[in-house]
């Protein structure tokens, strides 16, 4: 076989699988061989991949990331202070690995599982093992390849049948080191007409590093999941995110993806709808200075009767690139499928720039579906009616912008949540005078 | 309190004010008629600093201070307010929070310290009730979805709390019930002061029936043809506008 390969990854891969977790798992030893072999042989995604060509990551491989030897004496008092949701339990991962320190794991209700996927792989291996890469397959493209391969940690949820969390849990994804590579994978399943909601914080240190982060979803029969995505990764940093859901008949899953960090920033959100399952993916990506910001979306409507809503907003300023690509897929069998995708931009600069594309493929004959796009700017007609009552021109566009923004803000029920995302969104459009109470 | 001479302004290449001249002196009421397209919209614009239009001769003095320099947030806070004949929505930003905002900025501008919670709560809830409107709509974002008569009520709310100097009302009263014009017309009534200054553009005698000016004046083509006291409203109303512009063009 040819040793060129696509990616310099691989040569390093002997060096960092004995620091990974589940050596003694030969199900394990074997998907992460084969995921070596898949991601050997593509490399990361490139541009010519058609759901790939808004987004060349080629970056990654300019410089070496790598695994941190230990998550060693970092300094996360801060990160903590500023993004550990008060009221939930929380998993803390540091440079992709677990700390039983800073996270908050106590009085969790009988049967209910949150810990570490390395903790999970070692008590409760074969729950793990019917799970991971059931979302997801190595072959989607290079980043799950990669990610299976490499995965050093992340979060495992099980939520057992008809049980309802009262707290939200987090995951809190701290990466203080720079050029680092924090590879997780995270599995989160919630049991038939049990309820959840979860938090993924992807924060970091002003540095250059690469989240790489695959999150499946398994949402069961009447279940209710609601999960936010809060990345505010460094603006030198490169980040992946993957999300798999599968949602069985009658499941409701929302998604609340908040995308303001980062360097190049990339978001694959899929979702296999049941029968009557209901999926909600909405969407906030604030852009400034070079930051490339990509979402994409697909939502797989399998069954008949499944209500889908998605609802992404951006704001793209300085030389910010946005894409948007959402997919809407509508399986023959899936009628009375009810769907509705929208996406709108807001250009606050000349040199900003959007790629947006919504896609609608429909198999089946009796459906409600629709989809709408729009790229503006800020209308001067209101800018001058806010000057017009003392604002000054400046609070005048940010009070806008923000108010654009903040229809998605809004959407968060998590108190601590909400706030924190919303002091985030002020601080990009500061307001004079204001009162956020009032909002 | 307002001095505008010989004021021409252009929207692109076309003129549309040719030589206004106004004298307003504090506390003095002034009635603008004229028929549509006359430019009383372009002149309440240009007085209150929207951009898209140049002026091409003449001053707007305000307050001794040359007014067409200032941008139109200083304006604002200068004391100049203008009642929007087609008010904007402003979708998510709440009545309150710019209610909010724009008092503060009047204070900033005058050395003030921001506005107290309470004291503010208390002020917007007095003038609400002076409106006669609900409270929900201070919670409400700004003019969207209202009414036509709710978004000049809203107006008038806006220029009650903020208590401008020179109170530029662009035909506060169309579209008005009759029931919402009384109150609104005692809203303004209650602003009434030496210090207080009015423009009011109006097509309807009706609204001069409940504030009674001082001055009319009838702006036709760009330019005032005519101007007197309030029997000139009557006149208008009774022979309508032709009358006056044959007069111009012989
Ligand atoms: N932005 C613009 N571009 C071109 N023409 C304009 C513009 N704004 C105003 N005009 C023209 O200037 C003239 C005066 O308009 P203006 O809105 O001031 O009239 P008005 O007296 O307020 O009329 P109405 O009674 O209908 O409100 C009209 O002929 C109008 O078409
Ligand atoms: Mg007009």
């Amino acid at each position: 076989m040819s040793a060129v390969t696509a990616s310099r990854y691989p040569a390093e891969y002997e060096s960092i699988a004995p620091l990974l977790p589940g050596q003694n798992l030969p199900w394990l030893q074997q998907l992460r061989s084969e995921a070596l072999q898949a991601f050997s042989a593509k490399g990361f995604p490139s541009p010519r991949e058609e759901e790939w060509r808004y987004t060349n990551v080629s970056g990654i491989e300019k410089k070496l990331f790598s695994v941190p030897a230990s998550q060693a004496d970092s300094e996360v008092d801060d990160w903590l202070k500023a993004y550990q949701l008060a009221d939930a339990w929380s998993v803390v991962l540091v440079n992709g690995r677990f700390s039983a320190e800073l996270s908050t794991l106590n009085g969790l209700p009988d049967g209910v599982s949150i810990l570490s996927l390395a903790d999970a792989l070692a008590t409760q291996a074969a729950q793990v093992q019917s799970h991971l890469g059931q979302a997801v397959a190595n072959s989607e493209h290079g980043f799950v390849a990669f990610n299976t391969a490499w995965f050093s940690d992340g979060l495992f949820v099980h939520v057992p049948p008809k049980q309802v969390l009262a707290k939200p849990i987090q995951l809190l994804h701290i990466v203080t080191q720079a050029d680092a590579l924090a590879t997780t994978r995270n599995t989160i399943i919630i049991d038939e007409s049990a309820q959840a909601s979860v938090v993924e914080t992807f924060v970091g240190a002003d540095n250059a590093y690469l989240t790489a982060a695959v999150t499946e979803v398994f949402v069961g029969q009447n279940a209710d999941l609601t999960l936010y995505k809060m990345q505010s990764e460094s603006e030198k940093a490169y980040h992946f995110g993957g999300i798999y859901i599968k949602q069985e008949r009658d499941a409701r899953f929302a998604h609340h993806n908040f995308a303001f960090g980062g360097l190049l920033a990339r978001s694959d959100i899929h979702a296999d709808l049941g029968h009557a399952s209901e999926c909600v993916l909405n969407g906030l990506y604030l852009g400034v200075k070079r930051q490339h910001i990509d979402n994409h979306t697909r939502i797989n409507h399998l069954k008949p009767y499944g209500i889908s809503r998605e609802t992404y907003k951006g704001v793209l300023d300085d030389k910010a690139r946005g894409v948007f690509q959402g997919r809407v897929i509508v399986f023959e069998d899936a009628q009375k499928t009810d769907s509705q995708m929208n996406n709108r931009n807001l250009l606050l600069s000349v040199d900003a720039e959007v790629d947006t594309k919504p896609q609608l493929e429909i198999y089946a004959d009796d459906v409600k579906c629709g989809h709408g796009v729009t790229v503006g700017q800020l209308d001067d007609k209101s800018v001058f009616y806010l000057q017009s009552r003392c604002i000054d021109e400046e609070t005048a566009r940010n009070m806008l912008t923000f108010a654009f923004a903040n229809e998605m803000v809004d959407k968060i029920s998590i108190k601590s949540l909400h706030d924190n995302v919303l002091e985030q969104v002020l601080a990009r459009f500061p307001q004079q005078g204001v009162d956020k109470e009032w909002l | 309190m307002l001095s505008i001479k010989n004021l021409h302004v252009s929207v692109g290449d076309k003129p549309i004010l040719k030589g206004i001249n106004l004298e307003i002196k504090a506390g003095e009421i002034h009635a603008i008629m004229g028929p549509n397209g006359s430019g009383k919209s372009t002149l309440s614009h240009v007085l209150s600093g929207k951009s898209g239009y140049t002026v091409t001769e003449g001053s707007v003095t305000y307050q001794g201070k040359d007014l067409i320099e200032m941008a139109p947030d200083i304006r604002a806070r200068e004391g100049v307010f203008l009642a929007f004949q087609y008010p904007v929505e402003i979708p998510g930003v709440s009545n309150v929070y710019l209610l909010k905002a724009a008092l503060n900025a009047i204070r900033k501008h005058h050395g003030e310290p921001e506005v107290d919670a309470m004291d503010f709560l208390t002020l917007v809830k007095e003038k609400v009730r002076l409106l006669e409107m609900d409270e929900k709509f201070l919670y409400r974002a700004v003019n969207e979805g209202f009414s036509g008569g709710e978004k000049k009520r809203n107006e008038i709310l806006q220029m009650a709390i903020l208590e401008p100097k020179l109170c530029i009302l662009d035909e506060t009263d169309s579209g008005l019930d009759i029931d919402a014009l009384k109150i609104v017309s005692e809203g303004v009534n209650s602003l009434r002061s030496p210090e207080r200054s009015f423009v009011m553009v109006t097509h309807y005698q009706r609204l001069l029936d409940y504030i009674k000016p001082d001055y009319v004046h009838v702006l036709a083509h760009g330019q005032i043809v005519k101007s007197g006291g309030p029997e000139l409203a009557l006149e208008l109303e009774e022979k309508g506008y032709s009358w006056l512009e044959e007069q111009v063009a012989a």
